[in-house]
């Protein structure tokens, strides 16, 4: 129970009048970074750094970190109310919050997310707490082949039976891969599918293309229906948050079985976006009523607003231990370590044994503290659908254009954007699934740098995705993930025709 | 929802078929394939022994891609006469255009005279020609968020947004 | 004349800050507004390290009056951020860190950039190479691994790097020829992933920069077998029981001649005056005078050459002139 003692030193270093203070400062910023899509962790950084030269490390990085948390609540904010994905680990929130929110239970929307990315990282941190150096161990068993086992798994839990037309389900999937493939291949070097234009050297980036599909596709759907948001009628009353917390624990499992998932997808560090996506997928395989997923399931916000914010937490532990950032925040915060002469790696937890435990500690603060900021303000951010949607409309534009401009400062991009959203709204008119698409775009390049850097190690020999334990059980896992859905169509399909033929085939 | 439409939207002259949409979008995933295969084929859709080439996969993709949309294009051919769903009817439609053209006028105010001008004269329009607003409060809305956009980004968060000559005529 | 009130100001830096008003009329130009700092690398690798470093240590001295803000443009390996500075043209307020894909990326990739397409301002050091491996790998010294590497048939050893066509990959076939063997050369995204690969031990070598490397080093995980520069390191601290930076032995005195630094090296856009790019010689000097930057050099046992100026810009020519012969004998040079 060394760690125990440990904590309890660290909070007596992170809870002191000043540093809750900072906690709160960082918070308020990371939440409207997280809220703005135009906003980095990095710029957050960039403003409070020079407040930080007058401060202890201490208290300097756990400022810092609290822009993370703030940023981490945030990003659920517009999905849900506009279906923007303000980070890129929400967008699998828009599936199910967007829908939520049109429903008039935007309220509760918000109030799952928040409380779900509460619990989630609260779980990640008591891992952190008691079994850091284990888990520091398990992420170096993660090879190249390891990685795409993941990737794999990630993808193969997500794709099922989809209610659209399989030929365009794959169209949109393909669509989602061939974009991730525009630009340089990591692996050798060369540049793909630019023809000569220097504007798609860096590829497309999934940002920009959430940004188009979702946002800019929703309000020319919204259009359509004349000049209304349909989440008008919110409810707004500080009660809803209540009487949703009395409806969570029934979503005990998911919230479990999302925990694990991000806690695995963030050490690894496989990252919080797909993470999220395998926590939504997962949740709607096991769920009793997988039909009812995307059309305003409070679980499917659950789901992957638990995942992501466990995986954005484990991710920190990586960083720590290792070095390597699981996601652009927690690279600056890389950098914020760095400033300061803390130089993160396996030395870290060992020379530094003040700063990490303090660390740590401000990480259940800084979680508490986010919490209770960001349900206070639930009311506020669901009265903002009561704004006539010719105005909210037009700002909504702007917004999705900065965000586009801000992620490579490009013009370009908020070109693409527009075309983005063009595509989105006839996708969505012609029943292409986008959520197929916006994975295959997410965990394209990434499965298909590892795959081939396996292949490299093995020398092109596919045995290496059952070379160990480990990895071949991921991969099993996955095959049998891809296969199930299939088999239960057939089931059903056969047991369809069965009934058909005994109905005397009359319709 | 495109089921409810198709029942309750019948009526074929005032609405817009599906057809042509259809043939548009799995045209242009058509061409898009044909581009991925073609820039695979330059950078080589081996398998080499260490492991598949720059065009491997994106070749396979390419193929996929071209073999659904090509499906999805024969049978909107096969049901020409056939079936031809309600893709939206008029009034939605220009509905969507009535967003879509200032969008696109928008996206071209913003490379030629940056964005908060652009941003400005976007919502001043929006809420005067679809809102009603008063004057007085079109002006507040539309210049009061592009200088909160200002003064977040480029003030506080420094991150600089395109700005056009007038800005520049500033000194920003 | 920004010169000579240059080393004045270095001696009354204190003073300096206290006149601030005063000193900074001495001076022709200063910048008007935020200063982007352009990286052509993704977070957290050495490029990023340093420009972040920068930005905050010229923040918590006050060094100048606007703010550096840090912005990473990675796309087509460093292509999309040279390609931006390149078309910034007169802009004053825009710098860029490079790296060697200063170098290799338009000879990679036929995109159209040179760094003569950008005003050279200062080299702030040159960062070093050193050949790891697991700590539990057999081979202890440079020697053993290459005659290793030549007992066995080609491709049995897996080394890790940065990126592709790029220098961790000009190194290792430097080191295949010096072996008279094939590696089997395996890219990663960056330099932090490729230590924990190593210490992982799913590639048996690296060569890392000290600073990708150094605290799995002294967390007793991996082993440097030899530095890639003409003479050995500088820095006597011991940093594991038995061995400082200055004990690891040069790569040519171990048999293997692979000599590579890397630069890490400060451009502005084309069409800028005299007076900004002495403006940004003279901030740089004052950066490389704190303690905070020299701790950092150590941190990182950078070879601390530092030019500019004329000597900056022959320095340019050579070195691209070397890559252009060692990417060509790779065959890494695009059609």
């Amino acid at each position: 129970m060394e760690e125990l003692g440990n904590l309890i030193n660290g909070f007596s270093v992170a809870l002191t009048g000043p540093n809750l203070v900072f906690m709160l400062v960082g918070i308020t910023l990371g939440v409207l970074i997280g809220v703005l899509p135009g906003l980095g962790g990095a710029n957050g950084v960039a403003i409070l750094l020079p407040l930080t030269f007058s401060m202890n490390p201490t208290s300097a990085i756990i400022m810092l970190s609290c822009i993370y948390w703030g940023a981490l609540f945030g990003g659920a904010i517009t999905s849900i109310l506009f279906n923007i994905p303000g980070e890129p680990w929400s967008v699998a929130t828009t599936f199910d919050g967007y829908p939520m929110a049109q429903q008039g239970r935007a309220a509760q929307a918000l109030t799952a997310a928040f409380t779900s990315s509460f619990v989630g990282a609260l779980f990640a941190v008591m891992l952190i707490t008691f079994l850091a150096p284990l888990l520091a161990k398990f992420a170096l068993k993660f090879g190249p082949a390891e990685f795409f086992a993941v990737q794999l798994l990630t993808f193969c839990s997500f794709v099922g039976m989809s209610k659209e037309p399989p030929a365009k389900t794959i169209a949109a999937m393909m669509l989602g891969f061939a974009l991730a493939a525009v630009g340089m291949d990591t692996v050798t070097g060369q540049l793909r599918m630019t023809y000569g234009f220097p504007e798609l050297l860096k590829g497309f980036d999934f940002l920009i293309a959430v940004i188009g599909l979702f946002g800019i596709g929703e309000i020319l759907l919204t259009m359509e229906e004349g000049l209304a948001f349909k989440g008008k009628t919110a409810k707004i009353n500080p009660k809803v948050v209540l009487q949703t917390w009395r409806e969570l624990p029934r979503y005990w499992r998911t919230f479990l079985r999302s925990t694990a998932i991000g806690c695995w997808m963030g050490i690894t560090p496989g990252g919080a976006t797909p993470a999220s996506f395998m926590g939504y997928g997962m949740a709607r395989r096991m769920s009793r009523d997988p039909q009812s997923f995307g059309k305003g399931e409070i679980e499917g916000v659950v789901a992957p607003e638990t995942a992501a914010h466990a995986a954005g937490t484990s991710a920190l532990l990586p960083m720590l231990t290792l070095g390597i950032p699981g996601s652009p925040t927690a690279a600056v915060l890389l950098g914020g370590l760095l400033i300061w002469g803390l130089q993160p790696g396996p030395m870290l937890f060992i020379e530094q044994k003040e700063f990490v435990w303090g660390l740590i500690a401000s990480m259940y603060l800084g979680n508490i503290v986010g919490l209770i900021v960001v349900l206070t303000t639930v009311p506020w951010w669901a009265a903002i659908l009561r704004i006539p949607f010719s105005v909210i409309a037009p700002v909504i534009i702007v917004i999705c254009a900065i965000g586009a401009y801000t992620v490579h400062s490009a013009i370009f991009d908020v070109v693409m954007m527009l075309v983005f959203g063009v595509v989105g709204y006839l996708f969505k008119k012609l029943r292409y699934p986008l959520a197929p698409m916006v994975l295959a775009l997410v965990l394209g390049d990434m499965a298909e740098a590892s795959f081939r850097q396996a292949m490299l190690l093995s020398q092109g020999s596919l045995s290496i995705f059952w070379s160990n334990g480990l990895v071949g059980g991921i991969v099993t896992l996955a095959l049998t993930l891809l296969a199930w859905p299939l088999w239960t169509g057939l089931k059903s399909w056969l047991r369809a025709r069965e009934a058909h033929y005994r109905l005397g085939g009359v319709r | 929802m495109t089921q409810e439409m198709e029942a309750t939207h019948g009526d074929a002259a005032a609405s817009v078929g599906s057809r042509w949409p259809e043939v548009a979008v799995a045209g242009s995933l058509l061409a898009i394939a044909v581009m991925v295969i073609v820039d695979s084929l330059r950078v080589g859709i081996g398998w080499a022994d260490d492991g598949p080439m720059s065009g491997y996969f994106p070749f396979y993709i390419g193929l996929m891609l071209m073999a659904s949309s090509g499906f999805i294009l024969l049978s909107v051919f096969l049901g020409w006469k056939k079936v031809n769903p309600v893709f939206a009817d008029r009034e939605q439609l220009s509905g969507v255009f009535a967003m879509l053209i200032p969008m696109i006028v928008y996206v071209v105010a913003v490379t030629l005279i940056g964005i908060y001008l652009a941003s400005a004269a976007l919502i001043g329009y929006f809420m005067r020609r679809h809102g009603k607003f008063g004057w007085l409060s079109t002006a507040a809305v539309s210049v009061g968020v592009p200088v909160v956009f200002f003064l977040v980004f480029e003030r506080w968060f420094l991150v600089p947004l395109p700005k056009g000559p007038i800005e520049n005529m500033l000194g920003f | 004349m920004a010169k000579t009130c240059s080393t004045l100001r270095l001696l009354t830096a204190s003073a300096a800050l206290l006149l601030a008003p005063f000193s900074q009329q001495a001076l022709a130009w200063e910048p008007t507004k935020p200063v982007e700092f352009v990286v052509p690398a993704g977070t957290g690798g050495g490029a990023d390290q340093m420009a972040r470093f920068i930005q905050g240590v010229v923040a918590k001295n006050n060094l100048m009056k606007q703010p550096i803000v840090v912005v990473n443009k990675s796309g087509g390996a460093g292509a999309e951020g040279f390609l931006d500075v390149k078309g910034d043209k007169g802009n004053p307020h825009k710098i860029v860190i490079t790296l060697s894909n200063l170098f290799t990326t338009p000879l990679a990739t036929g995109v159209p950039f040179n760094w003569r397409d950008m005003t050279p301002v200062s080299m702030l050091a040159l960062d070093q190479f050193v050949l790891w491996v697991n700590e539990e790998s057999p081979h202890k010294t440079a020697k053993a691994y290459l005659d290793a590497i030549k007992a066995q048939p080609d491709k049995t050893f897996k080394m890790g790097g940065t990126g592709s066509k790029q220098e961790d990959q000009i190194i290792t076939v430097m080191l295949e020829k010096a072996a008279g063997k094939k590696l089997t050369y395996v890219p990663f995204k960056g330099g932090g992933d490729v230590a924990v690969q190593l210490v992982g031990k799913h590639i048996d070598s690296t060569v890392n920069n000290p600073i990708e490397a150094e605290s799995h080093w002294r967390a007793g995980k991996l082993r440097p077998l030899c530095v890639m520069d003409k003479a050995k390191m500088p820095y006597t601290a011991k940093l594991t029981a038995t061995m400082s930076w200055q004990d690891i032995p040069t790569c040519a005195s171990a048999g293997l001649p692979v000599d590579y630094l890397m630069l890490r090296g400060i451009f502005m856009p084309p069409g800028v005056s005299q007076d900004q790019v002495a403006y940004y010689i003279d901030l740089f000097k004052k950066i490389r005078a704190l303690p905070e930057w020299k701790e950092f050099m150590e941190k990182g046992a950078f070879n601390q050459t530092a030019l500019s100026g004329q000597e900056f810009v022959d320095w340019l020519g050579k070195n691209e002139q070397m890559h252009r012969v060692l990417m060509k004998e790779a065959g890494f040079i695009a059609q």
